[in-house]
């Protein structure tokens, strides 16, 4: 390399940084829009509530936004905060950007789809207004651990001096982290955001359900949270644990590897068990007697889909301990 | 032989690009499905048109901030950075 390291360090931190806030305004923009739009809907089902429906939409987005802002923080960061001219500081500060950037996608649309359900259910159902605004925001904090999750791992990126690991392979593990918590993050976002859609709409076509159906959202979105908590994992282990020096070109693209397999794994699992939570409690709503053989079916149908996110969290660690 | 200085201004430039570009799919999505379900209700309801239009305007205002961001960014890294 004719440059000095600190270039390099530049040329990292604007990347991460643009792609940081690039990729973070896509999810929090969708689920806004999204919200925006129910609210419309409800207000003209029932223009006597658009008080109460205009706050809900308000804070409905707030939420979404959250994450949206965990980016900027991180791109602003990343432009101008100086880092140790080390050449580990490149895969640190790509990686970083990658997380954030793509972790904020699915908490920002996800936390949006709630937020609408509820608009929509305060023109169907004014007197619940009170419960639905409860189970939005319940639904919407946990849409958002994703994104909380990949906010984590870009701070720890960002704080850990790296100075005493060998170069080979550490900056693939370092990518690799940022890679897993970024993709990680949008399956578990996107189905949460469905489950507690379907609580909200629920709640607001048969009110007297609405403790049963809170807690089979909460028991939904539990499940869809697991892939991002896996990606988590392999971030946290890709991160901490010391690899051997070496100069072949295997070892740090198992690494990489493990990143993306993990990371882009984790997305598909996420949203099946979304869809499986939205369809039980859409119908424990409307059928409560059964609310046992509905969660018994959601359970069951969530471990299946649940089945190659494992695989793909085993593929991850065999080629992060095995190989 | 390109200077190094060359290069920073390059990955600025590259990453304002891709903070605006990839930045701006969101609230164009958003703000479309906003001001499509707004002409719904206002057709579903006419009389209402006036509270349904100012809704969807601040509905969408929120969904353009993300890309303030990702414009505010982009502008920080072609001129200040």
């Amino acid at each position: 390399m004719a440059y000095d390291i600190q270039t390099w360090v530049s040329v990292a931190a604007f990347t991460g940084g643009g792609m940081a806030m690039g990729f973070g305004a896509i999810g929090a923009a969708i689920g806004e829009g999204y919200t925006a739009a129910s609210a419309n809907e409800a207000i003209g089902r029932n223009p006597g509530q658009s008080g109460d429906i205009f706050k809900s939409m308000l804070v409905g987005q707030a939420i979404a936004e959250s994450a949206s802002i965990f980016a900027l923080v991180i791109a602003l960061m990343l432009l101008f905060t100086s880092y140790p001219s080390h050449i580990l500081s490149v895969p640190v500060l790509l990686g970083a950007g990658l997380c954030m950037g793509l972790g904020a996608i699915g908490s920002g649309v996800g936390s949006g789809f709630p937020a609408g359900a509820a608009c929509k259910g305060m023109a169907r159902q004014p007197a619940m207004s009170g419960r639905l605004t409860t189970n939005m925001l319940i639904g919407s904090a946990v849409c958002q651990t994703p994104a909380i999750f990949s906010l984590v791992v870009s701070f720890i990126l960002l704080f850990t001096d790296f100075s005493a690991n060998p170069i080979s392979p550490t900056w693939a593990a370092i990518l690799g982290a940022g890679i897993s918590s970024g993709f990680g993050a949008i399956g578990s976002g996107l189905g949460g955001g469905l489950v507690a859609q379907a609580s909200c709409e629920g709640i607001s076509r048969q009110p007297l359900t609405a403790t049963p159906v809170t807690n089979v959202m909460l028991l939904g979105q539990a499940v869809t949270q697991t892939t991002a908590i896996y990606a988590l994992l392999v971030s946290f282990i890709l991160m901490f644990k010391s690899f051997p020096a070496t100069d072949a070109l295997a070892p740090p693209m198992a690494l990489l590897a493990a990143g993306i397999c993990m990371g882009i794994g984790a997305i598909g699992p996420a949203v099946g068990e979304g869809f499986a939570g939205q369809g039980a409690v859409a119908w424990i709503a409307r059928n409560e007697k059964y609310i046992a053989d509905l969660t018994r079916s959601m359970l069951v149908g969530q471990a299946v889909a649940e089945s190659t996110g494992i695989y793909s969290l085993v593929i991850a660690l065999v080629l992060i301990f095995v190989v | 032989m390109i200077e190094g200085a060359d290069i920073i201004k390059a990955a600025a430039f590259l990453g304002a690009g891709i903070s605006m570009g990839v930045g701006a799919i969101g609230p164009g999505v958003g703000e479309g499905m906003a001001a499509a379900k707004a002409c719904e209700a206002i057709g579903k309801n006419p009389k209402e048109a006036g509270l349904l239009t100012r809704t969807m305007l601040v509905g969408q205002a929120v969904s353009e901030s993300t890309g303030i961001y990702s414009l505010v960014i982009a502008l920080l890294l072609l001129f200040v950075v």
